[in-house]
């Protein structure tokens, strides 16, 4: 199984607070790896450094590398716009653009980024609707506000926002956890299907959603990277102390 | 305490509304179809209309609207975008001090650079009403922008989108409703001013001739109107033109909100 990112030594700031800590870490191809820990560990800095959304925040900074199919996305002359078309992301809260149609929120990175073949957005808008679980319930109201649908479908349509652009690794911050249950266990069988095709990173919370979706586990505490392994062996089978205190609820 | 809010609140609706009504009717009785399309008489001089005037002030605040518009909005863009470097805060400071410069000290500014130069001049009076704008509209335009979640632009930036263009697309069509907000109350203040006309437009009788000539303008109007000994004749004409220039007031606000009217009113975020 090959390694589609290779995290070396990677430190993350917000001014003078140092909130990543050296972590090293290789993350395989069409997988589901889950990072989690109790807040403030560093979890969602982590994967905002891996499509460098964290240097977006005013005083961050980072150091250290990661290598995309052997690159480092922090090289010299690496466009951070280049990057982010090849790793997506999907926010804890579901955040389709208001003033947009389903189909618009759908089409918008392609249209975004100057795509007007009107044949060609039609293709991708129902591909990656379809690859979202969400052309069925959508394909009768493409034009109504993607801000109409409920709190599930509006992050389903999120995904689907975040695969128009056919990226490689799709990153998910804790994307079911303003979702009910059931809506969270659509999202959660979806992630089992992008797999097949990308390389999916997911920051929970709830480890019995990391236990479900995922295939590795990376336990993360106070910006430090406790235990990395399969997710079989950090749930069944943990190295680390803290590792198992954290997953049998003894803090957290 | 809600019914001395209430109070308050009669008591700032009755001047308001007394404006209004008085302005109407004093207004409607001085107009008839030549009111609109003739030139302006002399004063005292029966017959005639304000038709230069209404002209002359559609044609300036037009002319201020091009060169301010853009000014204000792009300044207040850059203002919200960043809002780290040194030169925003001193950008800010400054156009704060602007805001509150009285008109006249702008008809002055106007005066001396253009009208010295070129002569009484609908450009002058133009560059004036410009100036007054633009801090209006670059304090909203931020405003404006500021107000736009950061997970919209997080959204757009995470698709790869370059952030310039976030700017351009995803977040200024989510403010546009603040900006155009702005650019209204800012035509609506220029649409009025007078003290800064009197001393770059100056004033006329006839027809727009040129850019580079004076003009009538409502306001400007209105005052001379005003001033006039022939009371019976001038002042009805002085409240005809306040009709006038708060209806064209009236119409561009009305313009405004149906175009930045929501598309999906009942959305709910």
């Amino acid at each position: 199984m090959s390694f589609k990112i290779e995290i070396e030594n990677l430190s993350a700031w917000f001014g003078s607070k140092q909130v990543l800590k050296d972590i090293t870490m290789k993350i395989r191809e069409n997988v589901v790896t889950a990072i989690i820990g109790p807040s403030g560990c560093g979890k969602t800095t982590l994967i905002r450094c891996l499509n460098r959304m964290h240097e977006l925040t005013p005083g961050s900074k980072a150091t250290g590398k990661v290598l995309l199919d052997g690159e480092d996305i922090y090289g010299e002359g690496v466009d951070p716009v280049t990057v982010r078309r090849r790793i997506g992301m999907v926010f804890q809260k579901p955040n389709p653009f208001p003033m947009m149609s389903i189909y618009d929120n759908a089409a918008a990175g392609l249209k975004l980024n100057g795509v007007t073949d009107k044949r060609r957005l039609n293709e991708v808008v129902e591909k990656s609707l379809r690859v979202a679980h969400l052309w069925d319930e959508v394909k009768a109201e493409l034009g109504k506000s993607g801000a109409s649908l409920s709190g599930g479908q509006q992050q389903r349509l999120c995904i689907a926002r975040a695969l128009a652009i056919e990226p490689e690794v799709i990153l998910m911050d804790e994307p079911t956890s303003a979702l009910d249950p059931t809506a969270a266990a659509k999202i959660e069988q979806l992630i089992r299907v992008l797999i097949a095709d990308y390389t999916v990173i997911i920051v929970t919370h709830n480890m019995q959603q990391a236990a479900r979706v995922s295939d590795f586990t990376a336990f993360l505490y106070l910006g430090e990277l406790v235990e990395y392994g399969s997710t079989k062996d950090i749930f069944e089978n943990p190295k680390s102390e803290l590792t198992e205190k954290y997953i049998t609820g003894e803090f957290g | 305490m809600i019914s001395l809010a209430y109070l308050a609140l009669i008591a700032a609706l009755i001047p308001l509304a007394s404006i209004l009504v008085e302005t109407i009717f004093r207004g409607l009785s001085a107009m008839n179809s030549s009111f609109f399309l003739e030139e302006i008489p002399p004063l005292g001089e029966p017959g005639g209309g304000i038709g230069p005037a209404i002209q002359g002030t559609l044609i300036v605040v037009a002319l201020a609207s091009v060169m301010g518009v853009p000014i204000g909005v792009f300044s207040g863009i850059y203002l919200a975008e960043f809002r780290q470097a040194r030169i925003a805060s001193v950008a800010r400071f400054l156009n704060d001090v602007l805001t509150n410069v009285p008109s006249i000290v702008l008809g002055i500014f106007g005066w001396t650079l253009i009208v010295v130069a070129i002569g009484w001049s609908v450009i002058a009076g133009a560059v004036a009403l410009a100036i007054i704008m633009i801090p209006i509209i670059t304090r909203t335009t931020e405003e404006a922008i500021k107000l736009v979640p950061m997970t919209m632009r997080e959204a757009a930036i995470a698709l790869g989108v370059p952030r310039w263009k976030t700017t351009l697309t995803v977040v200024l069509s989510n403010a546009k409703k603040g900006i155009a907000t702005g650019i209204l109350l800012s035509v609506a203040r220029i649409s009025g001013e007078t003290a800064p006309l009197l001393l770059t437009i100056l004033g006329s009788r006839f027809w727009f001739s040129g850019f580079t000539q004076p003009t009538a303008a409502l306001s400007v109007a209105i005052f001379n109107f005003s001033q006039s000994p022939y009371r019976l004749i001038d002042w009805p004409r002085a409240w005809g033109a306040s009709l006038i220039l708060i209806f064209i007031i009236l119409v561009i606000n009305i313009i405004v909100r149906y175009a930045t009217r929501e598309k999906y009113g009942w959305a709910n975020t």
